[in-house]
């Protein structure tokens, strides 16, 4: 009775006081895919990832996970569904007091009873996957940011989640890192099974390895299909974030007054 | 630094700062004045305890040898009652009298004990009965007052 | 309105007071971790306790010794030395180097914790940072300062000793007598211990609550780390007249 889809979003407005960051917004991510979530800065992309992992609650509609709501009050279900979820934040998150091997066997040991010499065997795998093995005794302030992001995406995979989400994974990644971590999140997928959600603006990667993309701007979904698709659009916020236009949809000046007036021109 | 490292600086640092408590509790307080080993009690009734507190040193020729544990009021005889609680080993005749004494000119008050001459001692439970009361300061200026007045030639009226 | 956020922040403070004490039993389960900082909450503030002290009974045989000879009470310097440390100088400075070196340290920690999401991340990966992160330095904090106090006090009295006894050349036989004599080890000592485990509680918590709640910025942490050591201090202070008030002025 498995649900195609892992996660459902349903009709989910959220804001702060004043500010509406998502407005009725409805998204379906299916297993085994990649999908990337895009959009300008502050469209509320993070915000979902938030959402999902219960960080949030949302002022209207519902998020489901495998078929059941997720509610952030129920401590005891939402801390089984984050142990099914791996999360890589936007620069690691890693536990800077603890080596990479410490910080890969965290979930392992706060979450199994395995035996030590298992969690070392599966740590040293996780670290082989992204190719940090040998880094295993450095400390994250050795790491450079790239490294840093591979070893927190060995710590997410730690318990073999069925769900792996990417906040910003490419931001300000050197060209071979880029390509690194673009290469390991679709492999990644492929090889275990899971669904993965990649939130990014960067759109050349993201077309690369994405099976299906959503554009959201101003807490809407402007866009959505396979990469071709969204590529072949029309809509003109969709066009101006794929093609990155300067002016368009979203103006280029903040605003303001009248230019003549604030110089003290009379017209 | 291994885990064995942290744990054995962490095992000093604790055994360090009992060890300060053990020594502020030996040397620098009374902890070492408590008798291990048995007392047993004594009662004494006073026509005026005056500042005598509980806890107070119960001195014999100048020997702490008890404690006073309790004091009340005797409602029949309306005469304090304290109870003394004496170390085992150290018996007292049957005669012994009781002072409420000052240590110093102005110090806390404590109970000495006078032995008497009898063949018996006082066993627990036993009352002293002779006692003599504290010296209260304005008791002794007005005396002394009156003294002075009914003396030949004194203040002219 | 100030007045109303000020409710509120005291308000929600209290609930992280409460989520606090429930947690800790995890740091009774995760004994390592407690260890490990007590070690760097007790073992680091060693050497400054250790100096403040004996700088602190330096000063008070000198000083103590001025006035005592006066009423020619000179002997009585070592019960006044010890009763001036173990009752209040003691537990009192402790708690203020406490909230300077261990509650800047852990607000700190905690606010850069926090500035890197390293507390987000332990949420998602369902670990609860409160009970691994937060309880283990509570309970630290706890155990730590009346060791730290007692520290203090003995090595002041021994700072006593050297300037009364070995430098001024007051009788050492009265000096320890005397104190022996006046310094009542439940009413005394006792009490100067409860003192300094509720300044433990004060301290470790403010500095904990702090950390918890900075802003996530350069500028935040630093406010965070002020803000510690301004009310860790205030609340030394202020707990000490009450405790005092409560303990010390009924008469025995």
């Amino acid at each position: 009775m498995k649900n195609d889809n892992l996660v459902q979003i349903d009709r989910v407005t959220f804001g702060y006081d004043q500010r509406v960051i998502l407005s009725d917004i409805t998204m379906t991510f299916p297993r085994g895919k990649v999908i990337a979530i895009m959009g300008g800065s502050g469209c509320g992309k993070t915000t979902l990832l938030r959402l999902i992992g219960g960080t949030l609650t949302p002022q209207r509609g519902v998020v489901s996970f495998d078929g059941s709501p997720v509610n952030p009050r129920d401590r005891e279900s939402l801390y089984a569904l984050r142990r099914r979820v791996g999360m890589l934040f936007q620069f690691g998150a890693l536990f800077t007091d603890l080596t990479v091997f410490d910080n890969v066997a965290f979930p392992l040991r706060e979450h199994t009873t395995l035996p030590e010499p298992m969690i070392r065997d599966l740590v040293l795998m996780k670290l082989n996957a992204v190719g940090l093995r040998g880094a295993a005794q450095l400390k994250p302030a050795d790491l450079s940011g790239g490294m840093a992001r591979r070893v927190a995406l060995a710590r997410a995979i730690a318990l073999d989640p069925e769900l792996i989400m990417y906040d910003e994974p490419f931001a300000g990644l050197d060209p071979i890192s880029l390509g690194v971590a673009a290469n390991l999140i679709r492999r990644l997928n492929d090889a275990t099974g899971a669904t993965s959600l990649v939130v990014s603006h960067d759109v050349r990667e993201c077309f690369l390895i994405s099976d299906y993309v959503y554009v959201i701007s101003s807490g809407r979904i402007v866009g959505h299909g396979t990469p071709a698709e969204v590529q072949a659009s029309d809509d003109p916020e969709v066009r101006q974030f794929i093609d990155g236009e300067p002016d368009g949809p979203v103006k280029f000046h903040y605003p303001a007054g009248e230019y003549g007036a604030d110089l003290g021109l009379r017209s | 630094m291994g885990r064995k490292g942290i744990e054995t600086l962490v095992g000093l640092f604790v055994l360090l700062g009992l060890l300060a408590i053990v020594f502020l509790a030996l040397k620098a307080a009374n902890l070492a004045t408590f008798r291990v080993g048995g007392t047993y009690a004594i009662t004494a009734k006073f026509d005026n305890i005056g500042g005598l507190k509980v806890r107070a040193p119960v001195k014999s020729a100048g020997v702490t040898i008890g404690r006073v544990a309790a004091i009340s009021l005797d409602t029949v005889s309306y005469q304090g009652t304290v109870t003394m609680e004496l170390e085992q080993g150290v018996a007292f005749p049957t005669d012994t009298s009781a002072k409420i004494l000052t240590s110093g000119l102005l110090g806390d008050q404590y109970i000495g004990l006078v032995p008497g001459g009898s063949e018996q001692n006082l066993k627990p439970g036993d009352q002293i009965k002779m006692t003599q009361s504290a010296v209260v300061l304005e008791n002794l200026i007005s005396q002394f007052l009156y003294n002075k007045a009914a003396e030949p030639g004194g203040e002219q009226k | 309105m100030w007045a109303l956020g000020l409710l509120r922040g005291l308000g929600h403070s209290a609930f992280f007071l409460v989520d606090l004490l429930r947690s800790l039993p995890w740091a009774l389960r995760r004994l390592f971790l407690t260890i490990a900082q007590i070690h760097s909450i007790g073992n680091y503030s060693l050497v400054i306790i250790a100096a403040s002290g004996l700088a602190v009974g330096f000063v008070l045989a000198l000083q103590g010794y001025y006035t005592l000879s006066r009423y020619g009470a000179a002997e009585s310097l070592g019960l006044l030395v010890a009763l001036s440390l173990v009752r209040e100088l003691g537990p009192v400075v402790t708690g203020l180097l406490f909230a300077g070196r261990a509650g800047t340290s852990l607000t700190a920690e905690i606010g850069l914790m926090k500035a890197g999401e390293q507390l987000a991340a332990m949420e998602m990966m369902a670990v609860d940072p409160k009970e691994r992160v937060l309880a283990p330095r509570f309970l630290a904090g706890i155990i730590a300062m009346p060791l730290l106090a007692a520290l203090f006090s003995a090595v002041g009295i021994l700072g006593g000793y050297v300037v009364g006894v070995l430098m001024i050349g007051i009788d050492p036989g009265a000096f320890w007598s005397q104190m022996q004599n006046g310094v009542d080890v439940w009413d005394d000592v006792g009490n100067g211990i409860v003192k300094s485990v509720v300044f433990g509680i004060a301290c470790t918590f403010v500095a904990l609550y702090q950390g918890y709640e900075a802003q996530a910025t350069p500028e935040g942490v630093a406010q965070a780390t002020t803000r510690t050591v301004v009310i860790s201090s205030l609340a030394v202070l202020g707990l000490d007249f009450v405790l005092t008030a409560l303990m010390f002025s009924a008469p025995r």
